[in-house]
């Protein structure tokens, strides 16, 4: 009796207040069912389990997620660990290295490109065919040919150059090196293409311009042209940026961390703590620091993006 | 050089005044230094971009022996398939020695209903956020683009407690809702970018002649979007194709993606390794997403600078 009484109370309710409830849920009705799952994808995952994994990062969780409260402990124990900071050491000097030479070459493949040359898709077709591959095929071609032994340095040795030396895949001081060569040769080619889609954007008045006022061709790519791309070169950093934050696959695939743990990477360090170790606080710690980098990159750009002028 | 180019110009139709460049195409001698280090650079990257796959397939062709002889660079003395048949159907990944054919069939049942589904609603969403607008769906589009850039670290555990608790954890059904979550940025806003660009007109008079959300989309909005529609396969099959973490992480190990057994067959292979078998397994992991990019061309360009062009 009490339920219906409560029913007809809101039903009551509910026809006082027609246009709000109108405005809420029925208005746009079938709009709204069709963004469901955008709506629970944002508010579940995007949010839910952001904050859910920073508020456990906070808790002494091992096997399962039930520790209790023990505030920075898993933090200041992360950053207590060698193998965490050498990760972070490790993308750093990758990230360094990966952004400045996949945005330079990157570059230079475009303006080439860019010189009404012959056989230009046949180019294009050869450098973005590995950005179709995965990470873990790159990495394992990447591998055998830099194999000390059989691959590469071998080769060159039974060749009878007897000093030929490379053996970064297991030199702990350079195999930063070898995931870059396999990285960039992943990834530059698309790199080159978004270039070269920005330069293809510059109107050609500029160059005319250019040419009247008796610039040298490379000064106007670097004092003209390049500034005119700002909105290319901030998407490239981004992306690539993004990229290197999540940096796994190809970790696994080329050297597994080794030789040691010379090449970890953080995400490699989440991964092995939340589903190896049984140390589930440590790798949402771990995660939480990923996203707090991955906020240090993005919100300035969010901020220069949207926050300065509705551009498209 | 725009002092050659005056001396040298061209008789084009307009005649040039003093001091600017002329007008027309000027003539090119082919082999000018310019031009030979610019295919010489173009030759010396090609070389390096090409480098690996010349490897990997001459590689997959020969016998142990032969490669322990020592020369990554030559062609096969005779050319022998057996490292691609026991890549395909015996080599070891771990527990099992069935070769790389179950996870192939994995990667197929994980990624034709991922890409279908991920595409569909993606679609939806799209056509919703341009002509269907309520209050807050612009804030919920612009969390789901900044959350594309999250580390997936960051989601992985909670997913796996939710997945945990729907009772779908280590199955297809857990792999394919990742997928579509996390392919969901991307492909709405390449929808919603293509449906803005379609004249609102067309809306506007379906609507008045009474059609509803569904049948404008079916009828109206499908037909007209199949550009998009195929850009958006090739970046969800290559991309779901070449997946590796959610693999590993949510298909359970009854439907591990080739990418995982790959990596297996590899790096936790027993005994003395055989090149020409890992060879001829990366080979064939990698030739799906290959053959979509050879078939597609320049549309395969136009899908990843899509994935890259904010709306």
């Amino acid at each position: 009796m009490a339920d219906t009484a409560v029913h007809t109370r809101e039903g009551a309710e509910q026809a006082a207040r027609p246009s709000l409830l109108n405005r809420i849920f029925l208005h746009n009705l079938s709009g709204k069912i069709a963004a469901i799952p955008m709506m629970a994808t944002v508010l579940i995952v995007f949010i839910g389990c952001t904050v859910w994994t920073i508020y456990f990062s906070f808790t002494n969780s091992r096997l399962l997620p039930t520790g209790k409260f023990v505030g920075f402990d898993q933090y200041e124990r992360l950053f207590a660990t060698s193998r965490w900071n050498v990760s972070v050491t490790n993308l750093v000097t990758y990230g360094v290295f990966s952004l400045v030479f996949t945005l330079g070459i990157g570059f230079l493949l475009a303006v080439l490109m860019d010189q009404k040359i012959r056989f230009e898709s046949a180019f294009r077709t050869i450098m973005l065919y590995p950005f179709a591959l995965s990470f873990i095929v790159t990495g394992l071609v990447w591998q055998w040919i830099m194999n000390p032994t059989l691959g590469l340095q071998g080769t060159m040795r039974n060749l009878g150059w007897e000093s030929f030396t490379f053996d970064w895949i297991a030199n702990p001081r350079m195999v930063l090196f070898a995931l870059l060569i396999a990285g960039l040769w992943q990834g530059v080619g698309f790199c080159m293409v978004l270039m070269l889609a920005g330069l293809r954007g510059v109107d050609e008045e500029i160059w005319k311009a250019a040419r009247v006022d008796g610039i040298p061709t490379w000064r106007t790519y670097v004092s003209v042209v390049l500034p005119m791309m700002r909105g290319v070169l901030v998407t490239a950093v981004v992306l690539i940026g993004s990229g290197i934050v999540r940096l796994y696959d190809l970790v696994v695939a080329l050297t597994n961390g080794g030789p040691g743990i010379s090449s970890e990477v953080p995400a490699k360090y989440v991964y092995n703590y939340m589903f190896g170790g049984g140390n589930i606080g440590q790798g949402l710690a771990a995660a939480t620091m990923m996203l707090v980098t991955v906020l240090i990159i993005m919100v300035p750009w969010a901020y220069l993006e949207f926050g300065g002028r509705g551009r498209r | 050089m725009s002092q050659t180019a005056t001396m040298s110009g061209s008789a084009p139709t307009t005649t040039p005044t003093a001091g600017t460049e002329p007008r027309g195409p000027r003539p090119k001698p082919f082999f000018t230094p310019k031009k030979i280090m610019l295919y010489a650079t173009l030759v010396f990257f090609s070389l390096y971009f090409l480098f690996p796959l010349y490897v990997m397939v001459v590689t997959s062709f020969k016998t142990m022996p032969e490669i322990r002889f020592g020369n990554i660079f030559a062609l096969p003395n005779q050319i022998t398939l057996d490292a691609w048949f026991k890549a395909w159907t015996s080599a070891c990944t771990g527990l099992t020695c069935e070769g790389l054919s179950p996870g192939f069939w994995n990667s197929v049942k994980i990624t034709i209903p991922s890409t279908v589904v991920s595409i569909f609603i993606a679609a939806v969403n799209g056509y919703a956020l341009v002509n269907w607008r309520f209050k807050g769906s612009e804030i919920f589009f612009s969390i789901l683009i900044f959350g594309s850039f999250i580390p997936y670290q960051v989601f992985l555990y909670p997913l796996v407690m939710i997945t945990r608790e729907l009772g779908i954890f280590g199955s297809l059904q857990a792999v394919i809702i990742v997928h579509t979550i996390f392919g969901m940025p991307i492909l709405t806003l390449l929808f919603r970018n293509y449906f803005a660009s379609l004249p609102v007109e067309l809306f506007k008079a379906a609507r008045v002649d009474g059609a509803g959300f569904w049948r404008i989309f079916f009828e109206i909005m499908l037909p007209m979007s199949l550009p998009i529609f195929v850009v958006a396969l090739i970046l969800q099959v290559t991309g779901i194709w070449n997946d590796f973490l959610f693999g590993v992480v949510f298909a359970g190990t009854q439907n591990l993606p080739m990418t995982v057994q790959l990596n297996n067959i590899v790096n936790s292979a027993q005994g003395s390794p055989e090149y020409n078998v890992n060879m001829a397994a990366t080979v064939l992991t990698g030739l799906v997403p290959l053959i979509i990019y050879f078939v597609s061309g320049k549309l395969f360009v136009r899908g990843v600078a899509a994935g890259a062009v904010k709306g």
